[in-house]
């Protein structure tokens, strides 16, 4: 008997039995429907893995996607992002990636999320069963990290209950090279476990960009401070910084309201072009050759160059993955995978582990409180103390919000919290788990994080010493 | 042009503009395209080759809309290549996209001479009888051939190619070509014009640190009888030497002097590996030689006479602490010294084309330049016929492998690919296709295979029951991922192969879907 049927391929891998398969493998023809049906996933990403990653996942038998972009698709997206054509340059790239992959492949439903990460609750992220993240920034890949890690819960014995773990496949690319890699929070290193690996960017000492340029992108980056310095005090203008294009977008609003993102797209090779002429004249004073708009183009945007080979292959490697992360019919990575196809063609498999005082997948820094502290005082000191630092945070508690930043309506719906006790917000519970998400400084920049708490109360149901030795 | 060029911004930085119009004048052959091939031209379309052809007999069938996304419900029955060919159209309409609905197997038996139109050959999913004859084929007409085949949750990418010689091969890391174990004597004048005892610290801190080590070394030799720091005694009393010209811990400059302070200890001349192709019997050059030999010929002349041992200076500098005067002059330096050589290398290649009855100038400037600039960086990789391989694998490393834990899961694989092909040719079918037959197809399969292993002169016992099992439960699927990244890889592979930057890879890589413990197989 031969299955003829749309998924003959893979149901072979699905319904037979092997014996180099992951724990709990149970092969049977209807492992491919359960896929389907009872697996949720979230590809975070609609840009050159994203849309490898959409049509991976869509092809290995899940039908239940979920896709976050903030994006508009660009031309310069074109060469490798297969999912975009030129008409729909401008358009949100969540939406139309979902919508092209859902015509081809019958049967599959992907809902777009046109917004940042940062838009979404934890109630959101709470229901998929695996995150996908096809990202190219640090700071995303350490959010979103932080949100699936804050789920995990640990058992009295410091072990991670394993229905809380939320698994993750990372990939990320750069020219010929890229890695792939499977995070189970609690069981293998997060990625601030192995922070290390991404080491912050090389920036140039200011005095060389104003005493002593040497080269063409010394002379961009110091028209890049300078140009950008008479609107932001001290800091460059990053276009990959929210909060820049923010200010781009609520300027152009103000002008016009009607405005839209090719007016912003524009706006911005305005900038550029205004960037680099500055830098052309400076240049010409110091005799360095070199500058030209492309450069400009590299050191404002902070590019990565990408190709669509290299996101064929790591994204092919993250959905492998997944499908055996949810089905276990053959073994997990494990769990880094390197590949490098500049000079002949090198893989590497390292197996990292984690670090057993992360602030991130590790049980939560503990508090001890007062059960008089009010929200405000709280929140206070979250903002001192020392391994936090956040400022600006907004509170949950079981997926309830205690108190939201933004936007102003949620504001102002729960700002008198602020002054109750937190003991009373929390239900009158003695210990529990609480979620703070904030901005913190790392390498001087802002980035929004996410940290999960674990808050006893003093003097309620007598707290024994065992409870404080195990915290962080 | 400007709308292509912002397009294709993202590989232009990797490529140029150089790299680019070599893939939009390459044409690619593709043999069967289920989801492997598919995917493999795809990225290939997507970054703007010139044209593709895809070849491909079958029709749509409804198992080919679980894997392949080039087809989709409105294809079935409809032939594949026309479907996947319309689809690849649509990436890309810079592409000339064509198909021939026939299958690879007949093509390569009936008319053998259709695969000399093309640039490359991209080979997906044959079988070992059909790929020989098409190796032999491609050989005879020089055009490159990559193969590339998805199996279950293995696979393999295989170029064959006689010679491919690169002149950009864009390391990632290689040492700066600075010559501070053998400064030129414009350097050195230029760093005696330059008192290390200044005593305005703004210009004691910026004198880059190329001048403080050639200075530094000639002071070295001079009270060390004409030699430079070697044991390990003197290269730490040389940096000792260096921190005590620092008047300021903060003087960056000379940390990176002393950080660099080895460079003046490297042995002078050239690489071993760059000695290997100056010695090649392609550098004695005929009027059948390629470009790339005529000049090798004339590098090697220039290093036995005007470079005195050494390549032509590659003429690029680091960024480094410095004076903006300081590092333009120095920049200029480096540039004249480079561009003298780059004369003199440019006189022999032009004398050589004539010795060997070819137009002088029939190499342009900008390649010779190009070539002078890389010399230190030139690449031959060289590709056994595919059946020499199969036949005759270099058989140590074949034990090696298979004794080692690192590699065993990767030779498995390699063996059972083939004995796969064999178990086909036997039983009209491929392994584990029914479920029925599954512990027959198992026990036929191993005995095939410890069977080929003899016949190589190998023990069949490193095989694993394990991994004979596994073959057999993945039964011919072509799982969607591991295609895209069988695909991922021979299309990353082409590029390399036609822009001819960076090295492609050498040997047979073998996918491991397990455990992702792939190798490349030195065989």
């Amino acid at each position: 008997m031969t299955n003829t049927g749309k998924w003959r391929d893979l149901d072979k891998l699905l319904s037979r039995p092997g014996n180099l398969v992951n724990p709990g493998f149970e092969p049977s023809p209807e492992l491919k429907d359960d896929l389907g049906e009872y697996t949720k996933v979230l590809v975070v990403g609609a840009g050159g893995l994203g849309c490898e990653l959409l049509k991976d996942l869509a092809l290995s038998g899940f039908t239940n996607l979920h896709v976050i972009d903030m994006d508009t698709i660009e031309v310069t997206n074109l060469n490798r992002q297969f999912l975009f054509r030129l008409q729909d340059v401008g358009k949100p790239k969540a939406e139309v990636a979902a919508k092209r992959v859902m015509e081809r492949v019958s049967g599959v439903n992907i809902v777009p999320h046109f917004c940042r990460i940062e838009d979404k609750d934890l109630d959101f992220y709470r229901e998929f069963n695996i995150i996908a993240l096809g990202l190219d920034s640090i700071e995303a890949r350490s959010y979103i990290n932080s949100v699936a890690c804050s789920f995990l819960e640990y058992d009295s014995d410091d072990k991670p209950s394993e229905e809380t773990i939320k698994p993750m496949v990372d990939g990320g690319t750069e020219g010929f090279k890229g890695h792939a890699r499977v995070i189970l929070p609690g069981v293998t290193p997060c990625f601030e476990c192995t922070i290390w690996l991404f080491p912050p960017q090389v920036k140039f000492p200011l005095c060389t960009l104003a005493e002593t340029p040497r080269t063409a992108a010394h002379c961009i980056e110091y028209a890049h401070l300078i140009k950008w310095d008479e609107v932001h005090s001290g800091k460059a203008f990053d276009a990959d910084d929210p909060e820049h294009m923010q200010w781009i977008y609520s300027e152009v609003r103000n002008w016009h309201s009607s405005v839209n993102m090719i007016l912003i797209v524009l706006l911005f090779i305005l900038l550029t072009l205004a960037i680099l002429s500055q830098a052309l004249k400076r240049a010409e004073l110091f005799g360095i050759p070199g500058v030209t708009y492309s450069l400009t183009q590299g050191v404002v945007k902070n590019i990565i160059p990408a190709i669509a080979s290299t996101n064929a292959i790591i994204s092919a490697a993250c959905a492998l993955e997944a499908l055996k992360i949810v089905t276990a019919c053959s073994r997990i990575m494990s769990n880094y995978l390197t590949y490098n196809g500049l000079e002949g063609l090198h893989t590497k498999m390292t197996e990292f582990v984690r670090d057993k005082d992360c602030l991130v997948c590790g049980p939560g820094i503990l508090l001890e409180l007062e059960t008089s502290i009010t929200l405000q005082k709280f929140m206070e000191l979250v903002g001192e103390h020392p391994k936090l630092l956040l400022s600006k945070p907004s509170v949950t508690y079981q997926g309830k919000t205690l108190y939201m930043q933004a936007p102003p309506v949620l504001e102002e719906m729960t700002r008198s919290n602020l002054k109750l006790p937190l003991f009373d917000l929390m239900d009158k519970m003695s210990k529990d788990v609480i979620h703070v998400t904030g901005m913190t400084n790392k390498d001087d920049k802002k980035t929004s994080c996410l940290r999960k708490l674990r808050i006893v109360f003093k003097g309620v149901d007598g707290i024994t010493d065992v409870d404080m030795a195990s915290g962080a | 042009m400007t709308e292509s060029k912002t397009k294709y911004d993202r590989q232009l930085r990797i490529w140029g503009e150089q790299g680019q119009a070599a893939l939009e004048k390459a044409s690619i052959c593709l043999l069967n395209c289920g989801p492997t091939g598919s995917e493999a031209l795809k990225n290939l379309v997507l970054g703007g080759v010139g044209s593709i052809t895809v070849i491909d007999g079958s029709k749509v069938e409804e198992g080919d809309l679980g894997n392949n996304f080039m087809v989709d419900d409105s294809s079935v029955g409809q032939s594949k290549a026309k479907s996947v060919c319309a689809f690849l159209q649509e990436l890309n309409d810079a592409v000339k996209a064509k198909f021939v609905e026939e299958s690879p197997e007949a093509l390569i038996e009936t008319n053998p001479s259709f695969f000399s139109q093309f640039t490359l050959v991209i080979a997906t999913q044959l079988v070992e009888a059909s790929v020989l004859k098409l190796d032999r084929i491609c050989r005879q007409t020089n055009v490159m051939l990559i193969c590339a085949r998805s199996y279950g949750l293995t696979g393999m990418v295989r170029i064959s190619v006689k010679e491919h010689t690169v002149i950009e091969s864009k390391p990632d890391h290689f040492l700066d070509d600075l010559r501070l174990n053998n400064p030129w004597p414009e350097l050195k004048r230029f760093a005696e014009s330059i008192d290390l005892n200044s005593t305005d610290p703004v210009v004691h801190k910026h004198t880059p640190y190329v001048v403080i080590l050639v200075k530094m070394a000639e002071e070295w030799a001079n009270s060390h009888g004409g030699r430079l720091p070697s044991t390990r005694e003197e290269k730490r009393e040389f940096k000792d030497l260096l921190k005590g010209k620092m008047i300021g811990l903060d003087e960056d400059n000379y940390k990176e002097a002393i950080e660099a302070s080895f460079k003046v200890s490297a042995s002078r001349g050239i690489s071993s590996g760059l000695c290997q192709i100056l010695n090649d019997s392609s550098a004695e050059v005929d009027s059948v030689s390629s470009d790339f030999w005529v000049m090798v010929a004339a590098l090697k002349e220039f290093i036995a006479n005007e470079g005195g041992g050494e390549a032509p200076l590659e003429g690029s500098i680091p960024d480094m602490t410095s004076l903006t005067e300081y590092y333009i002059n120095l920049q200029k330096i480096y540039q004249a010294k480079a561009e003298a050589d780059f004369l003199a290398v440019e006189q022999r290649v032009r004398n050589i084309l004539k010795r060997i009855g070819r137009e002088p100038y029939s190499i342009p400037k900008t390649t010779i330049k190009s070539f002078c600039r890389n010399a230190r960086k030139l690449t031959v990789c060289r590709y056994r016929p595919i059946e020499e391989e199969l036949n005759s694998p270099v058989l140590s490393e074949l034990q090696k492998y298979l004794t080692d834990e690192d590699y065993s899961a990767a030779v498995g694989f390699y063996i059972l690919l083939r004995a796969v092909d064999r178990f086909a040719a036997n039983y009209n079918r491929f392994p584990g296709l029914h479920v029925g037959e599954m512990d027959e197809d198992i026990s036929r399969l191993k005995t095939i295979a410890v069977g080929l292993l003899g016949d190589l002169g190998c023990n069949g016992s490193a095989l694993t029951e394990d991994l004979i099992n596994e073959m057999c439960r993945f039964g011919v699927a072509e799982l969607h991922a591991v295609a895209a990244f069988i695909g991922g890889v021979a299309s990353q592979e082409v590029i390399k192969l036609i822009t001819k930057q960076f090295v492609p890879m050498s040997g047979t890589f073998i996918f491991n879907g397990i455990d992702h413990k792939s190798q490349l197989l030195a065989l």
